[in-house]
């Protein structure tokens, strides 16, 4: 099988989606589009089904928050075609204030836990997805830890004293914490 | 009891404890005696959960071989354990299912915990991390190190053994020890 | 050994069974609700999470040199090439290029690390098959490779092995001497591992058809690494997307057939033996190599000086200070590297916006990403096989977890 380059998938990807893909980047050895994520699923699926290019393998899915962006909650997946060995960058950006992606579960059958995750991680809901819940955290956690306004310490420390490093004793004592709760 | 101390082979044998000795008997309070049987019979329930777990690993194996300190016999049934070995990162999700296992062992038991992750949280100061174990359960002896070495592991172990041979009959009924587990909300 | 596979029927009792999560022979904390027609497992319900450590939300607010030990704690089997795919991420970022003997060195350990990663798994099985033999004898092995960790490092498992641009020292004459003696010595103890399982009827009855999954399923729940090797797919990051000096050695990649627990069994035993060819031949570049003693690239502004430069000069010691404190220059961009891991693909996705930490950092783990199968391969099957074909995919749970 011919191996396609880099310039035909751009090129069949516009032709076919258009206006739908914002802009393509290069950043080291990989070519990263920028989608509208109305074509979110859409552009997996003639990615997988396209018999020349066959990307059939999601490497991975992830979410990435920009709190300054206007657009701050960034979906990432990529793809390899294991075929001709081509690795593609996909990113879709959202503003809204309750984020919704569809779902790739519907392509690839691997995207399930990683979109768990995201959600878990993000807050990102995925329209589409079969099992939508938190899948690392437990179940009754009330935030979603990786945007960047949550700290990553825990609140129940209480022997740390890190006021060079922003964190102060009296915020983590006991009797502030307990007066808190 | 004399000639089993003076075994001419290579078996070691446990040293008997003070007493008073004379032809046909032996006699000594008996709290040493069952202090010198439970030390020398833990049976460990190893509480696995990440990387300290493949240093316990390696602390059964061959190499190390825990079963010179008699606790070859692993309980995987909390009740039937004597001591509850911690190792490793206790998430807070995990937590309950910890409080669970020592809820169900009997008493006398006691709690080893084992790296740094156990004992403090360890590097992982973070939002789904327990710092330490001893905010559910009380513990016993602290195991360093992250992960601690296998030599370190036997040495949490022959600490365990020490305050086993030592306690006194009548710890668990104590004011003191009822108290404790109380501060745990445990009954 | 192939009970015939049942639907949930509405009608019919079934026992719950709640496997895990402190169960003995899950081999780590998964837990795993299953709905049980007899000794046949109906359903499951997996849930995962009882060791979730935050690596990615820590990551963020370390900087790049601190991130190193966290990556230990993924797959703890085979720390070394966590910490070095992550050192190779950076260096990707920095454009960074690195003397030949460290690529090779590099290679050496990664190889090790493959066959101590491999070495657990394989002798798990054996154990979950009822025969403990064989892996008293290999663990002896295992001590030795962390003993030659130990020489380089000081650390058996959490190794945080290597710097950003090589390694913190040149291996010492007692690291070469252990290496030798273990290429010497192993195969023979590795030979005799394998005639106890790899023809023993018990064993191939026991495992043979335990746990299959199909390449077409294994590729749409991306497996990667000797799971997805098993079920007949050569992808191996090693060959197509060669890093470090990979290129320049040859080595076979074993594929299975049947993808079943037996064939994952083989894989990564065959595997142990490239591994070892691997190390031969990078030992043989390394004698032929002109350069005996560079063990780190230029890096001055991530590479941390030697200590008697720090006391004596002053420059030194402003380099030694800004990376220690992590306040040294990066270039803006993302770049996403993988390496092949004892588990498959382990990749690392870093954005970084020019600050001391990463802004983003997440590690594609291939344990999280195939343990979803797990549902699937077990259905229809009885309880035992399902605990085999656990610990032959070798999910480990701190990477599982993250």
């Amino acid at each position: 099988m011919e191996k396609p380059t880099i310039e035909e998938i751009i090129n069949a990807l516009s032709e076919k989606f258009g206006s739908g893909i914002f802009e393509w980047n290069r950043e080291y050895d990989f070519h990263i589009a920028t989608v509208d994520k109305q074509i979110w699923v859409q552009i997996f699926r003639f990615l997988y089904e396209n018999e020349k290019f066959r990307f059939r393998y999601l490497t991975t899915l992830c979410g990435v928050h920009y709190p300054d962006a206007p657009q701050p909650f960034c979906l990432v997946g990529q793809v390899h075609s294991l075929e001709h060995n081509l690795r593609l960058r996909f990113k879709t950006f959202s503003n809204e204030h309750h984020v919704e992606f569809d779902s790739l579960t519907g392509v690839f059958p691997a995207a399930n836990w990683m979109e768990r995750e995201t959600y878990d991680f993000y807050g990102y809901r995925f329209h589409g997805h079969p099992d939508l819940k938190r899948i690392l955290n437990v179940d009754d956690m009330d935030y979603f830890p990786m945007r960047k306004e949550y700290p990553v310490e825990d609140r129940t420390r209480y022997d740390k004293d890190d006021t060079m490093f922003g964190r102060k004793r009296s915020d983590f004592d006991r009797k502030t914490l307990m007066e808190k709760k | 009891m004399s000639e089993i101390i003076n075994n001419p082979s290579d078996i070691k044998v446990v040293k008997a404890p003070e007493g008073f000795e004379g032809p046909g008997f032996f006699a000594t309070s008996l709290d040493k005696v069952v202090g010198m049987a439970r030390k020398n019979s833990i049976w460990p329930l190893p509480f696995a959960t990440s990387c300290c777990g493949i240093e316990f690993m390696a602390t059964m194996a061959s190499t190390y071989d825990l079963a010179r300190f008699g606790s070859e016999r692993l309980s995987f049934s909390p009740r039937q354990a004597d001591l509850l070995m911690v190792m490793g990162t206790i998430a807070k999700k995990m937590g309950p299912v910890l409080r669970q296992v020592y809820e169900q062992m009997a008493e006398p038991r006691w709690v080893l915990s084992v790296g740094a992750c156990a004992s403090s949280g360890g590097i992982f100061d973070s939002y789904s991390v327990l710092q330490g174990i001893d905010h559910i359960i009380p513990v016993d002896v602290y195991v360093p190190g992250c992960p601690p070495r296998p030599e370190q592991i036997i040495d949490g172990i022959i600490n365990i053994q020490d305050l086993i041979q030592n306690e006194s009959l009548r710890r668990r009924n104590s004011p003191e020890y009822k108290q404790l587990l109380a501060s745990y909300g445990i009954e | 050994m192939n009970p015939t596979i049942k639907q949930e029927e509405k009608h019919k009792d079934y026992t719950t069974l709640n496997l895990g999560p402190t169960h003995p022979a899950t081999h780590g904390i998964f837990q795993n609700v299953l709905t049980m027609d007899g000794e046949i497992i109906v359903n499951s319900e997996p849930t995962i999470g009882y060791i979730h450590r935050a690596f990615e939300k820590l990551a963020e607010h370390k900087p790049f040199y601190q991130v190193t030990p966290l990556t230990d704690r993924m797959n703890y089997c085979s720390s070394p090439i966590n910490n070095m795919g992550w050192h190779m991420t950076v260096e990707k970022l920095l454009k960074a290029e690195l003397p030949p003997r460290v690529e090779y060195m590099r290679i050496v350990i990664m190889e090790l690390a493959r066959i101590s990663d491999h070495i657990v798994c394989n002798s798990v099985i054996g154990v979950d098959t009822g025969a403990m033999t064989g892996f008293l004898y290999v663990f002896t092995w295992r001590e030795f490779i962390y003993e030659i960790y130990e020489d380089i490092c000081g650390a058996r498992l959490t190794t945080n092995i290597g710097r950003i641009g090589g390694f913190e020292r040149d291996f010492s004459e007692i690291v070469w001497r252990k290496i030798d003696k273990f290429l010497e010595e192993f195969p023979a103890q590795l030979k005799e591992f394998e005639n106890l399982l790899m023809r023993n009827r018990i064993f191939m009855d026991r495992t043979i058809a335990c746990g299959p999954i199909s390449a077409e399923r294994a590729l749409a729940y991306s497996f990667s690494g000797p799971n997805l090797r098993a079920a007949g797919v050569d992808y191996d990051v090693r060959v197509m997307n060669p890093y470090s000096a990979y290129k320049e050695f040859d080595f076979d990649i074993p594929i299975g057939t049947q993808g079943d627990t037996y064939d994952r069994f083989m894989v990564r035993q065959e595997e142990m033996w490239q591994s070892m060819s691997i190390i031969r031949q990078a030992l043989e570049k390394l004698k032929k190599l002109e350069d005996k003693t560079s063990f780190h690239a230029d890096l001055p502004s991530f590479y941390l000086p030697p200590k008697e430069d720090v006391y004596n000069d002053m420059e030194a010691l402003i380099y030694h200070f800004k990376i220690v404190m992590g306040e040294t220059d990066v270039p803006k961009g993302e770049v996403y590297h993988c390496v092949e891991g004892g588990n498959g693909e382990l990749g690392f996705y870093l954005i970084s916006d020019g600050g001391r930490q990463p802004f983003r950092l997440h590690f594609r783990r291939p344990c999280f990403i195939y343990y979803q199968a797990y549902k699937e391969m077990i259905k229809g099957s009885y309880l035992s096989d399902a605990i085999l074909t656990m610990s032959s995919m070798n999910v480990i749970a701190g990477e599982l977890d993250a």
